[in-house]
């Protein structure tokens, strides 16, 4: 597709990726073409309402989609750098990778770690927060237990979790919402990765705990080196944390860009209704009504034809929009829309429909 | 000691007709243990709390998990028993009556005038209920309602909550997120209610259903004359929802104000921080914003710390603050708050820019 040409500094490139669930009623595509790159040390926020694909793509580059979906088409890139060797500098679909091979299995949680939303049903509630961290450990290095359990201290220091050495022994259970989400950081970092991909790791936690876990995320980045793949549904999250932007909405990126660009000249009619529909501290305190989204994301099953932003959208061209599939058109480097009401504009030069800069 | 400053609180400025004052209301969980279910502590889900809605207002009562909004709600709507307190209804013929001594059949005429809305749209409507059922049942059950005028009212509600009335004999499968909780809201206005307590209301919902059942909630307040107890961990649906704030912390009020107030001066220190933990939806506000991260977890109900609850988290605390309980105290018109030195304290609010001032 169009992201071609800025693919130096990449460390996953997505590529038309689909992932299909196969179920008695029909064939949700849950992930519909969806293409975008994470760059290395940067963070990549991917927002989106539910039901728009956004958790499928993440666990599609992990291989750990649940059954019965698939990765139909596409490829996931990882290009590996030579410090990690299981990659060793080469370029590994992962998208056609088994599922259940080794390869894929030696890159999950070493090379790609993730974090998930529920921090008590993601742990394991029989095993004890010393023996979670340090599985991993095990599993990938040449470490012995006694090293694996320093190191795990040292990861649980790290995530801020106080009297380190005690918690070894303590169980999920035994801790709030906030100090799990430390320890499933902690996990995650355990084998140095590359990328960490964090679904919704603020969704449950109280705005108090949420604000440490984004500081954490945000130290440990610069500290490591690593890239974070972010997937939320909340754009002050976006907008605290992202360097790039992909904003999705029922399994295709509807836009793509860097952050500042994404918030302040949003193009796409949903990004630009999105943003005008959240209540912002501060400015929404003398607003007699929201500005909202007409109708509700269409079922499934019942895809509309054409743009599926259209049954929605306020710029509808009858006759156009429900007729195709909207290109997606390139912007600027690194900055794509997907939408019929660009396409006069790439194709002229000139610029009619510009909003204006908020 | 906190007794005195109780008095001032129940009494409301003579502008605002009150519709009920809750005054020194206790929920106390009791903690049992061993053979013999001992009673060994309490959790003190909701100590001791104060405070009056006034009629035709959105009040907001927010807070963190746990730190016992939701125990509040259920309280005031007689779901639980409280351990303590009064619950002081005025009623529309200008009596007034404590709701929380009552037993159930008591309670009974006033179940119609105080409604609740759930969180959760997917579990709080019955699977195997049509919709007519659902928002007509109240009817049935109050009015004896039957037949066409039975299906004429649930028309009128769900026209009103912007649903087709054609719908009336599906199921709750067969609608979304957000129109299921249309429903919800059609159920407790059906019987004209005087005060809805909405528990986490639009939590579950997508940023652009949120929008559609907010603006639907204002409209419906000036249509039904309603009066809200917005129960939210969200100060942005809050701000724009709600008239007047309570902020709770560990079952104890901390802050009282109207919403204006409370967003741009904050007087306690746990609003400021809960203030700038909210994340802004703008990136360039990102290197301006001072952050004030609290340290910690929010304290145990069961085992509260001592004097001031927030002691352990605040960034200003003294001495005085583990020894002493700050009681809460007007200080300006209508700001309430549970400081020791709160006069003292230069805390940052939030502007109408969105920013942290």
């Amino acid at each position: 597709m169009a992201s071609d040409a800025q693919n130096s500094n990449a460390l996953i490139e997505v590529k038309g990726l689909k992932t299909h669930f196969f179920l008695d009623e029909g064939t949700v595509q849950a992930v519909n073409g969806v293409s975008f790159s994470i760059d290395r040390h940067k963070t990549l926020c991917v927002v989106g309402e539910s039901g728009c694909g956004k958790s499928v793509t993440a666990r599609s580059i992990l291989q750990i989609v649940d059954h019965p979906g698939r990765i139909v088409e596409g490829q996931i890139l990882y290009h590996g750098d030579a410090a990690h060797n299981s990659a060793g500098g080469e370029v590994i679909d992962l998208a056609a990778l088994n599922p259940r091979g080794k390869e894929i299995r030696s890159i999950r949680g070493k090379d790609i770690s993730m974090i998930f939303q529920e921090p008590m049903t993601s742990l394991s509630p029989i095993h004890t927060v010393g023996n979670q961290i340090t599985e991993a450990i095990l599993l990938h290095t040449e470490m012995t237990q006694e090293e694996a359990d320093a190191r795990a201290v040292e990861l649980l220091r790290r995530v801020g979790i106080p009297k380190p050495e005690d918690r070894l022994k303590a169980y999920p259970f035994q801790l709030s919402g906030g100090m799990r989400q430390r320890v499933m950081i902690a996990m995650a970092l355990s084998c140095n990765p590359v990328l960490l991909i964090a679904d919704e790791p603020t969704t449950a936690v109280d705005v108090t705990t949420q604000a440490q876990i984004l500081e954490l995320l945000d130290e440990l980045k610069a500290e490591l080196g690593m890239a974070i793949l972010l997937i939320t549904h909340d754009l002050g999250v976006v907008a605290e944390t992202a360097d790039d932007v992909v904003v999705m909405y029922l399994g295709q990126v509807v836009e793509r860009g860097d952050v500042d660009s994404i918030f302040h000249a949003p193009q796409h009619p949903y990004t630009q209704a999105l943003m005008r529909s959240i209540p912002k501290l501060g400015v929404s305190r003398h607003l007699q009504r929201l500005d909202s989204i007409r109708g509700m994301v269409p079922d499934p099953y019942n895809r509309p034809n054409g743009c599926m932003f259209g049954p929605r959208c306020e710029h509808f061209m009858p006759g156009r929009c429900d007729a195709a599939d909207p290109p997606t058109i390139q912007l600027a480097t690194n900055r794509e829309v997907k939408c019929f009401l660009y396409e006069d504009e790439a194709n002229s030069g000139s610029s009619k429909f510009t909003p204006a800069e908020r | 000691m906190m007794t005195n400053s109780v008095q001032t609180i129940g009494a409301s400025p003579p502008s605002a007709e009150v519709l009920l004052e809750v005054k020194n209301l206790r929920m106390w969980f009791p903690i049992s243990a061993g053979f013999f279910r001992k009673v060994v502590g309490h959790v003190k889900a909701v100590d001791d709390i104060s405070f009056t809605v006034r009629k035709g207002e959105t009040l907001g009562l927010v807070g963190e998990s746990g730190c016992g909004k939701t125990t509040a709600g259920r309280c005031i709507l007689r779901a639980y028993q409280p351990t303590g307190g009064q619950l002081l209804y005025h009623q529309d013929n200008r009596e007034v009556i404590d709701l929380a001594p009552l037993s159930n059949n008591e309670l009974k005429p006033f179940r119609q005038q105080l409604r609740m809305i759930f969180q959760d749209p997917f579990n709080s409507l019955n699977p195997r209920m049509t919709v007519l059922d659902i928002v007509g049942d109240p009817l049935k059950i109050n009015y004896n309602a039957s037949g066409k005028e039975l299906e004429d009212r649930v028309a009128g509600l769900l026209r009103q909550v912007g649903l087709r009335p054609e719908y009336m004999r599906r199921y709750p499968h067969a609608f979304s997120g957000g129109e299921r909780q249309r429903l919800g809201i059609a159920r407790s206005l059906a019987l004209d209610p005087r005060l809805v307590v909405a528990d986490e209301a639009v939590s579950a919902l997508d940023v652009s259903v949120r929008a559609q059942i907010l603006n639907l909630m204002r409209q419906l307040q000036d249509d039904f004359n309603l009066t809200y107890l917005f129960v939210s961990h969200d100060l942005s649906v809050i701000e724009f929802l709600c008239d007047r704030v309570v902020v709770m912390y560990v079952g104890k009020i901390v802050e009282i104000a109207e919403t204006e107030e409370l967003f741009s001066s904050p007087l306690h220190p746990y609003t400021e921080a809960l203030l700038s933990a909210v994340p802004n939806p703008n990136p360039r506000a990102r290197t301006q914003k001072k952050r004030i991260v609290l340290e910690g977890d929010v304290a145990d109900p069961a085992r509260p710390p001592s004097g001031c609850y927030f002691h352990p988290r605040c960034r200003f605390a003294k001495d005085r603050c583990s020894q002493e309980s700050p009681a809460l105290r007007e200080i300006g018109t209508g700001h309430f708050v549970a400081c020791h030195f709160a006069e003292e304290l230069t805390l940052h609010g939030v502007n109408a820019e969105g920013e942290m001032v």
